[in-house]
C-alpha cells in the first residue's frame, strides 16, 4: 500500500500546517486491477430524492454524488460536503482589499439548507476549509451563524480540519483531522486509498461547458467546492490528473449529475 | 509679454525656414485663456501649437519646477512628442528640461521625477492619476501652469477621458490658474468636445486649422471580387502589394490584431520583390513593436500592415498612402486615418479602401459618399460613469485624507461630471467607504473610515492595491508568447481562453510567423518557429467597432438604388439575385428571413443597428424563444444582422418584436447573460471591488479564480439595487448592450416588419453561415445536448450500459 502524499503540492496547499494523519491504517477494500472497473459502478439513479443525482458503489459502499454538489450516502444517513470557504468575502476585506457582497455565506447555507431539508442526514461530513481562515468563525454575522446552528441542530456534525481551518470550533460539532467509518475514510486532502476528499475544487469542461465535479475512481472520491465565491480547478491539470486513475469518471453538478470519463 | 517666442527659438525656427500656420499663432495669442481647443488634421503642427505658449513662458533659462504637463492615450506618443520637442529646444539651446513618464519609465527615473520633476512632462492619464495618488503630489505639482492634452477626441470617447477629467479637477483645485489645451483631430461636434476638455463642463475657445484639401479617396480596384465572409481582405494582397511598390510609404489598417497577422503573412508570401513591409499592433511586445516604429521612422521599411495603435499621434514621416482593409464602421475614424497619409502639408491626403465581404462592399461604397458629403457620425457622450468616480475617490483617500464636501466640488469641477448629484456621489463614497451592501456587514473593516470629518484609509496598507489597480483599460486575460529556450525572444500575448485550446504541436500565427505551440511554462506559451506549415489562427482580442448609425442609414438607403452604379459588379449581381430570391432591406422597414438550412431552423434579423446591438437583439430573442419553446441553440450577430438557429422553426417573428416586452425582457434577461457579466466584471474592476488579475501574478489554480460572473450572480439575488448593479445596467444599456440603438430602430420600424419564409438560404444570409463569434444559447436545447454528449463519452468508455 503506498502511503505516498500525494497532490499536496497544489497551489495555496499548506501541507504543513496539517495535523498528521492520525487513527488506524485504512484498510482497502475492493479488488485491485480492471475487474474492478465494473465493479464500483452501481447505477445512475441515485436516491430518487430531488435532483436527479449519480448512483455508484464505493468500496462496497453504496453513494450517490448529487447534482447539487454534495455526496449522500443513503444507508448511513450521511451527507458528505466538500470546501464551504465561510468568511472568504470578509477575509477579503480584512486585508483591506475589495469589500466583496457579504452574501456569500448565506448564498452556501441556503443550497446546504435545501440537501439537509430534503435528505434529513443524521450525520454530516463537511471535509475541510469549511471556514476560510481560523478567525472566519469569529467573524461570523448574527444572522449567519444562527442558520448554520439551525441546520446542525439535532445531528452528527463532523469538521474535517482543512488546510485553511485547522483550529477548533466552537460552533459545536467534532473536530476531526480524518474520519473512519466502515470501510470509507474522511480527510481533506487525498492522501490514501479508499478516501473521500475535497480541497482541489476539481471542475470538468463538456460540450463547452465548465462546471465543478466529483472525481472517481476505484481508489479516491474528490468532491468539488461547495462554498459560493471559490473557483475551481481543471480536471485535466496536474495535479488532478495524476492523481486520478486511468478509469476515473467526473460527475459533473448542475441541473442533474452527469458523469462522463474524467476529460484528459 | 507672454506670446512672444524667445529669440534663440524665433531664429532656428526661421533658420529652417519654417513659419508659423495661422492656427499656431492663433494657440500662441490665445496662451492666457483658460481653456482652449484645437481642431486640426494630423500633419498641422497641432503639438507645436499645443506647446509654443509653453516655450514662450519658460524662456531661455527657466526656474526649475514642473511647468506643462503633457496627456496623450499612448505611451509611444510621450516618447515620440519627447524627441520632436528636443528638437526646437537643444537646437535654440533653451534650458528647457523635457521628460517622459510612462508604465515603461523606470522606477529609478520615476522616483527621480517626484522628488525634482522637469520643466515639461510628458504622461498617460494612468500614470498622472497614480502620481496623483502620493502623498507628496501638492509638491510634485506646485506651479504647474499648464496641460496639453493631445488625441482629445480619442480620448473623449472612452473612460480614460473621464479619469483624466477628474485628475485635472484635481490638478485645477491644487493650482488653480492651470491653463488647459486640448489638441484634436476633425469631430462631429465640436462644442460638446469643448465641454469635456473645459473646467466646469462649461466649454471654451475652439481654433480650427484648414482642414486642407479634400483627400483622394476610393475603393482599391482588386483582380479578385472579394468574397462572400470573412474579414481577411486576402483576395487584395497582388493589388495592395502593387500599391506599396508604387509609393513611398503605405499604411495598411486593419479592424482587428488577427486580420492584421494574417494580412501580413498572405502580403509576406506573395511579396516576391522582398519589400520591407512590417507588423505593428497591440498584441505584440513591446520591443517588436519599437523596433518596427524605428525602422518607420529612418524610412526603412515601405509598409506597415497595423492596427489602431497607429491611428494616432505619431508623425511618421513620409506616408503617401493609406489603405483601409475591412469596412471602416465609422466615418470619422476613416477620416482620421486617411489624415495620416500626411506627408506633405496642403498635398491631398490619398486612401484606397479594400472591402473584405460583400456586405463591406455596400458599406464602403456608403462610407465614401459620407467622407465626399463631410458628413460625420457619433454618438453623443453621456456623463461620466460612476465606477471611475470610484476608482477617483479610492485614489483621493490614497493621497490624503479628505472632505466630502471638498471631493464632491472637486469632481463636479470636471466636465464630464459637471452634472453628478450630491445623491450619486454620496452613493460612490459609501461604496468605497463600506462596500455600499444593503446588508451592512463591513463595519469593522470598512476600506475609508470618517475621522475628524476626513475620510481615509483604515488600512494604509492598501493604498498599495489602490495604486496597482489605478485605469480603466480591462485587459482581457493574456498570457506571454516566448521562443523556446534560454533567453527566448518574447513575441506577444494571446488570449488565456486561445491558449486553453492549444495543445502541443498546433500552430498559429504570431507577429507575421507561423509557431508551434509546445507547452506552457509558469504562464508563458512556449513556441518554437515552424515556418511552412498552415496556421492554426490566433483568436486576438481586437476591439470590435459597431458600424455606426450613420453608415447604415446610407447603407439602407443604397440597397433601394435600382441598378447600383458605383457599386462593383460582383456585388450588384448579388444585391439583385436577392431582390430576386427574397427582398432587400428598407429604411424604415425591418426585414426577417426564416428558412431551414443545416438540419437547423435558421432565422436572420436585418437589423443595421450595429455589431453590439444585433448581439444584444440575439439574447434578447433567444431568450424569449426559450420561453416559447422554440429550442434555440445559439446566434451570431454581424454589423448588419442577427442569424438565430435553433430546434423548432419561429413561426411569426412579430410578436417576438414587440418593443413593449422586448423592454420588459430586458430587465429581466440581463440577470443572467454573458455580455452583462463582461460589462460588470470591468466596472467590478474598475471600481476596485476586485483586482484586475495580471499575468506573471495569476496563479494557475483555483485560489485566484473565482469569477465575477459569481460575485454578480449573488449581488442580483442578495442585492439587486446595489451600486455597482446600477452602473453596469447603465453601462451596458449605451456600451456593448446597446439597447438603445435596438429600440430607435424599432421606432423607426414601427410595426412594418416583413417575416419572410422561404424554402432555403438567401443570397443575403449566406455570408452570416460562415460568420465567426458564434454564441451558443445555454437553455432546454443546450441540456438536451449534453445529455447527448455524455452519453456518447459514456459509451464510447464502453460504460453506456451503466446508464440508468
Amino acid at each position: 500500500m503506498s502511503g505516498q502524499v500525494r497532490g499536496c503540492s497544489a497551489p495555496g496547499a499548506r501541507v504543513g500546517a496539517h495535523p498528521p494523519a492520525g487513527g488506524s491504517r485504512i484498510r482497502v477494500q475492493g479488488c485491485a486491477g480492471l475487474a474492478r472497473r465494473r465493479a464500483i459502478w452501481w447505477d445512475a439513479e441515485g436516491s430518487g430524492l430531488g435532483m436527479s443525482g449519480y448512483g455508484f458503489t464505493f468500496h462496497g459502499e453504496r453513494l450517490e454524488a448529487r447534482a447539487s454538489g454534495v455526496l449522500w450516502w443513503a444507508t448511513e444517513r450521511t451527507l458528505i460536503v466538500g470546501d464551504l470557504h465561510f468568511g472568504k468575502a470578509q477575509r477579503m476585506a480584512l486585508r483591506g482589499g475589495g469589500l466583496l457582497p457579504p452574501y456569500e455565506m448565506r448564498e452556501t447555507l441556503a443550497r446546504l439548507d435545501a440537501e439537509i431539508s430534503l435528505l434529513d442526514p443524521a450525520v454530516v461530513i463537511a471535509l475541510g476549509d469549511s471556514f476560510d481562515d481560523p478567525e472566519a468563525e469569529a467573524r461570523l454575522l448574527e444572522a449567519d451563524a444562527a442558520w448554520l446552528a439551525r441546520l446542525m441542530a439535532g445531528r452528527v456534525w463532523l469538521w474535517i480540519a482543512g488546510n485553511h481551518d485547522p483550529g477548533p470550533v466552537a460552533l459545536g460539532g467534532s473536530l476531526v483531522s480524518r474520519w473512519q467509518h466502515r470501510a470509507l475514510s474522511f480527510r481533506h486532502i487525498a492522501q490514501e486509498r479508499g478516501e473521500i476528499s475535497g480541497h482541489f475544487h476539481p471542475k470538468a469542461r463538456v460540450a463547452g461547458v465548465a462546471r465543478p465535479c466529483f472525481l472517481v475512481d476505484a481508489d479516491r472520491v474528490i468532491l468539488p467546492a461547495f462554498g459560493a465565491f471559490t473557483g475551481g480547478l481543471d480536471c485535466r491539470q496536474p495535479p488532478l490528473s495524476d492523481l486520478m486513475g486511468a478509469d476515473a469518471l467526473a460527475v459533473l453538478t448542475g441541473t442533474r449529475a452527469r458523469a462522463v470519463p474524467m476529460p484528459r | 509679454m507672454q506670446e512672444t517666442l524667445p529669440d534663440p527659438l524665433r531664429r532656428w525656427l526661421s533658420g529652417r525656414g519654417w513659419a508659423l500656420h495661422p492656427h499656431q499663432a492663433e494657440m500662441l495669442a490665445r496662451a492666457g485663456e483658460a481653456a482652449t481647443l484645437l481642431i486640426a488634421p494630423t500633419g498641422g503642427g497641432k503639438t507645436l501649437a499645443g506647446f509654443l505658449p509653453t516655450l514662450a513662458e519658460l524662456g531661455a533659462a527657466p526656474a526649475p519646477g514642473l511647468h506643462t504637463l503633457y496627456v496623450s492615450p499612448l505611451k509611444a506618443l510621450t516618447a515620440d512628442i519627447a524627441r520632436n520637442l528636443r528638437a526646437p529646444v537643444e537646437g535654440a539651446g533653451l534650458a528647457i528640461r523635457i521628460e517622459d513618464r510612462t508604465g515603461d519609465t523606470s522606477a529609478a527615473v520615476r522616483r527621480r521625477q517626484r522628488a525634482d520633476p522637469p520643466h515639461i512632462l510628458l504622461t498617460t492619464p494612468e500614470s498622472l492619476s497614480l502620481l496623483l495618488s502620493y502623498e507628496d503630489a501638492p509638491r510634485i505639482f506646485a506651479g504647474l501652469r499648464r496641460v496639453v492634452i493631445d488625441e482629445a477626441h480619442a480620448l473623449a470617447e472612452s473612460r480614460r477621458g473621464d479619469q483624466l477629467m477628474l485628475a485635472l479637477a484635481r490638478l485645477q483645485r491644487m493650482e488653480p490658474g492651470l491653463r488647459r489645451v486640448g489638441l484634436s483631430a476633425t469631430v462631429e461636434d465640436p462644442d460638446a468636445l469643448a465641454r469635456f476638455l473645459a473646467a466646469g463642463g462649461q466649454g471654451c475657445a475652439i481654433v480650427r486649422a484648414d482642414p486642407g484639401p479634400e483627400p483622394d479617396i476610393a475603393m482599391l480596384e482588386t483582380a479578385t471580387p472579394p468574397p462572400w465572409s470573412g474579414g481577411g481582405g486576402r483576395h487584395a494582397v497582388p493589388d495592395v502589394l502593387h500599391q506599396i511598390a508604387q509609393h513611398r510609404i503605405t499604411l495598411i489598417f486593419h479592424n482587428t490584431r488577427a486580420q492584421a497577422e494574417l494580412f501580413f503573412q498572405a502580403l509576406w508570401m506573395e511579396n516576391t520583390d522582398g519589400l520591407p513591409i512590417g507588423i505593428h499592433h497591440g498584441a505584440l511586445a513591446r520591443e517588436q513593436r519599437q523596433r518596427v516604429e524605428a525602422a518607420l521612422a529612418a524610412g526603412q521599411l515601405r509598409a506597415v500592415v497595423c492596427t489602431g495603435t497607429l491611428d494616432l499621434g505619431i508623425d511618421w514621416g513620409d506616408v503617401d498612402l493609406v489603405i483601409q482593409i475591412g469596412a471602416p464602421k465609422n466615418v470619422k475614424r476613416l477620416v482620421q486615418r486617411i489624415g495620416r497619409a500626411n506627408h506633405r502639408y496642403n498635398a491631398p491626403s490619398k486612401a484606397r479602401l479594400v472591402p473584405a465581404n460583400r456586405f463591406e462592399v455596400v458599406e464602403c461604397v456608403a462610407a465614401l459618399e459620407a467622407v465626399r458629403a463631410r458628413d460625420l457620425d457619433g454618438d453623443p457622450r453621456g456623463p461620466g460613469p460612476l465606477d471611475v468616480l470610484c476608482q477617483q475617490i479610492l485614489i483621493a483617500a490614497c493621497s490624503a485624507p479628505f472632505a466630502a464636501d471638498d471631493l464632491y466640488v472637486e469632481v463636479t469641477g470636471a466636465g464630464p461630471y459637471a452634472g453628478l448629484s450630491r445623491a450619486d456621489f454620496d452613493a460612490c463614497l459609501d461604496y468605497a467607504a463600506t462596500g455600499g451592501y444593503a446588508l451592512r456587514a463591513y463595519d469593522r473593516w470598512q476600506r475609508l473610515m470618517l475621522r475628524d470629518g476626513l475620510w481615509r484609509l483604515r488600512d494604509p496598507r492598501s493604498a498599495a492595491v489602490i495604486r496597482q489597480n489605478i485605469g480603466t483599460i480591462i485587459d482581457t486575460e493574456t498570457l506571454k508568447v516566448r521562443l523556446r529556450g534560454r533567453g527566448g525572444v518574447p513575441l506577444g500575448e494571446i488570449e488565456e481562453g486561445f491558449a486553453a485550446t492549444l495543445t502541443p504541436g498546433d500552430t498559429f500565427l504570431m507577429g507575421g510567423e507561423v509557431v508551434r505551440y509546445e507547452g506552457l511554462r509558469e504562464l508563458t506559451v512556449e513556441v518554437t518557429r515552424n515556418p511552412g506549415r498552415a496556421p492554426k489562427v490566433a483568436v486576438f482580442n481586437g476591439t470590435k467597432f459597431a458600424t455606426s448609425t450613420l453608415l447604415c442609414d446610407r447603407m439602407l438607403a443604397l440597397f433601394q438604388r435600382p441598378g447600383w452604379p458605383g457599386v462593383p459588379v460582383h456585388t450588384a449581381r448579388w444585391l439583385a439575385l436577392q431582390r430576386e430570391r427574397s427582398r432587400l432591406p428598407e429604411p424604415g422597414r425591418l426585414l426577417v428571413e426564416s428558412f431551414p438550412w443545416d438540419g437547423r431552423a435558421q432565422t436572420v434579423i436585418y437589423g443595421f443597428a450595429g455589431r453590439n446591438a444585433q448581439q444584444t437583439l440575439g439574447l434578447l430573442l433567444t431568450n424569449r424563444m426559450e420561453a416559447e419553446g422554440l429550442n434555440p441553440l445559439g446566434f451570431v450577430a454581424t454589423d448588419y444582422a442577427t442569424l438565430i438557429w435553433g430546434l423548432e422553426p419561429v413561426p411569426d417573428i412579430c410578436p417576438l418584436l414587440d418593443p413593449q416586452r422586448l423592454r420588459e425582457g430586458l430587465e429581466g434577461w440581463l440577470a443572467g447573460n454573458a455580455v452583462m457579466k463582461r460589462t460588470f466584471r470591468s466596472v467590478a474592476i474598475v471600481a476596485g471591488l476586485i483586482e484586475q488579475s495580471r499575468a506573471g501574478q495569476r496563479k494557475s489554480g483555483r485560489q485566484a479564480t473565482f469569477s465575477s460572473d459569481i460575485l454578480y450572480d449573488t449581488l442580483r439575488r442578495h442585492d439587486p439595487d446595489h451600486l455597482l448593479l446600477r452602473i453596469t445596467r447603465d453601462e451596458a444599456a449605451r456600451g456593448l448592450v446597446d439597447f438603445g440603438r435596438i429600440e430607435a430602430m424599432l421606432e423607426r420600424v414601427e410595426r412594418r416588419i416583413d417575416h419572410v419564409h422561404l424554402e432555403m438560404l438567401t443570397p443575403l444570409a449566406a455570408p452570416l453561415m460562415l460568420e465567426p463569434g458564434r454564441i451558443p444559447i445555454h437553455g432546454a436545447a443546450r441540456e438536451i445536448l449534453l445529455d447527448r454528449a455524455a452519453g456518447q463519452l459514456m459509451q464510447r468508455a464502453g460504460l453506456g450500459q451503466l446508464e440508468g
